[in-house]
């Protein structure tokens, strides 16, 4: 059965352990956004042994290309983006530490491997929630990148996150479960 | 001839681009109402009530519903005896486009197709607007205007299938798209298949059913009755909201018809996110 928790980032192993997919969480504390180009560059200074821009270690990122925000706000609407086309560098990022991906849709063999592999988890957003999810942010820096506008690193803080587990570190996945559940052949 | 200022269509479709970004239409929220009473799981009806609460959110606060504002979309009927001044039409769309979107804190989302080079300073804030025309009788002109986002169109597809296909081909093809598709394109979804035609006919046609409002009943009743089939059949697949799994994975299959040739069958599914930010007006 789905259980319902409340976390604070950094992830341990042991609290990834305890998730299982379906879970509800709620998640508070730093997160960093990364989409494609992002990722891209991520990897590549992995490539060439450099050190990263954030601390990857038990880090979550999320991925989101925000509207701009109004004046006065940290970040305009903030919802999930598509996560498949971060596929090709997440094992990567997970081998080196990473323990959480928001994002939403279905991801590809390799990265549910990884997260087993490595004990990380792939969490849902609920795509098409920009609004909610924007007011969850508390804060907004960006800390690498900033050329790419929409798609630059930034750190934010969050409070009380809702998001699902997808993919846990068991190789489970609740897009196949949920779906088989009630599917009528 | 009724004339009619530029600079009044620039403002309209400014307004109504505003507007759309963090009012989702009633039919669309009545839909989703609709869809959280009947859902059967827990999981999905948990992200269904997210929903609710965001559009309550966006509309109550003018905040985007959703961060991708999609690439503006048209369908300008044209009377033929009015005439816009001081401009062209076309123009005036684009120009309350890029103030829609620049001003409502939009995402300006429209990029070159290799280099991926976001084009707000090289063209315009999120133009080109992508507008379909038509001319018709009297002297008004009809806009509708839909906000279509990326995860939805792309899983969108067209076919030309040979005549042989038939009702049975029709609903298998719409049945692998959404299938295929999963959790990816934002569901609940609105699917709009266009039939018939020429190939570029279909395609249009299911982009256009998707801008007819969400609950009304096809006027072709063998249509109507395909529309019922198609969704009952998508409902069977159990994907739920955002893919959770779930019994409630379309909200409406909207289809338009056409004539076509002889030799063949074409037809386009093309996909609506739960997000339906369309909107209808008459200048
Ligand atoms: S598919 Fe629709 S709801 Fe989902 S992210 Fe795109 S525009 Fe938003």
């Amino acid at each position: 059965m789905s259980q319902v928790y409340h976390l604070t980032t950094p992830l341990s192993n042991e609290v990834v352990s305890s998730l299982k997919s379906g879970d509800i969480v709620y998640l508070s504390g730093i997160i960093y956004t990364a989409r494609d180009a992002a990722h891209k560059r991520l990897v590549d200074l992995l490539d060439e042994g450099k050190e990263l821009p954030f601390d990857i270690n038990g880090a979550i990122i999320y991925f989101v290309g925000p509207t701009p925000p109004k004046p006065g706000d940290p970040i305009g609407s903030a919802g999930p983006t598509t996560s498949y086309r971060m596929d090709s560098y997440s094992p990567r990022l997970i081998a080196e530490g990473l323990k959480g991906m928001i994002g939403k849709g279905k991801r590809n063999k390799e990265v549910i491997d990884a997260c087993q592999k490595h004990k990380a988890i792939y969490f849902g957003a609920t795509g098409g929630a920009g609004a909610l999810l924007g007011k969850k942010i508390k804060s907004a820096e960006i800390v690498a990148y900033e050329e790419l506008g929409p798609e630059a690193i930034r750190k934010l803080e969050v409070v009380d996150f809702p998001v699902t587990v997808i993919n846990d570190s068991y190789g489970q996945d609740l897009y196949q479960m949920g779906r088989a559940q009630y599917e009528v052949k | 001839m009724r004339e009619i200022a530029y600079e009044e269509i620039v403002k309209t479709v400014r307004d109504i681009i505003v507007y759309s970004a963090c009012n989702l239409p009633k039919d669309a929220l009545d839909a989703m109402k609709a869809a959280y009473e009947n859902e059967k799981s827990p999981v999905s009806k948990e992200v269904l009530k997210q929903l609710l609460e965001n559009a309550n959110i966006a509309s109550s606060e003018s905040r985007p519903l959703c961060q991708d504002t999609g690439l503006a979309v048209f369908f300008v009927k044209v009377g033929a005896d009015v005439r816009v001044v001081g401009g062209l039409l076309k123009d005036a769309i684009n120009e309350g486009t890029e103030k829609g979107y620049k001003e409502g804190y939009l995402r300006a989302s429209t990029c070159e197709p290799f280099s991926r080079a976001n084009l707000k300073d090289k063209v315009g804030y999120n133009l080109p607007a992508i507008i379909h025309f038509d001319i018709v009788e009297g002297d008004k002109i009809d806009i509708e205007y839909a906000a279509k986002g990326g995860g939805s169109e792309n899983v969108s597809r067209a076919r030309v299938f040979p005549p042989a296909a038939g009702k049975e081909g029709v609903i298998k093809f719409v049945k692998e798209c959404i299938s295929d598709a999963g959790p990816n394109p934002c569901p609940p979804l609105t699917v709009g298949v266009g039939i018939g035609g020429t190939f570029e006919k279909a395609v249009i046609s299911s982009k256009h059913a998707l801008f007819r409002n969400i609950g009304s009943v096809n006027e072709d009743p063998e249509m109507a009755e395909l529309e019922e089939t198609i969704k009952t059949e998508l409902n069977k697949l159990g994907i739920g909201t955002m893919g959770m799994g779930g019994t409630q994975t379309v909200l409406a299959v909207h289809i338009e018809a056409n004539p076509c040739h002889i030799a063949s069958l074409p037809v386009s599914v093309n996909v609506q996110c739960h997000s339906s930010r369309h909107t209808h007006i008459v200048i």
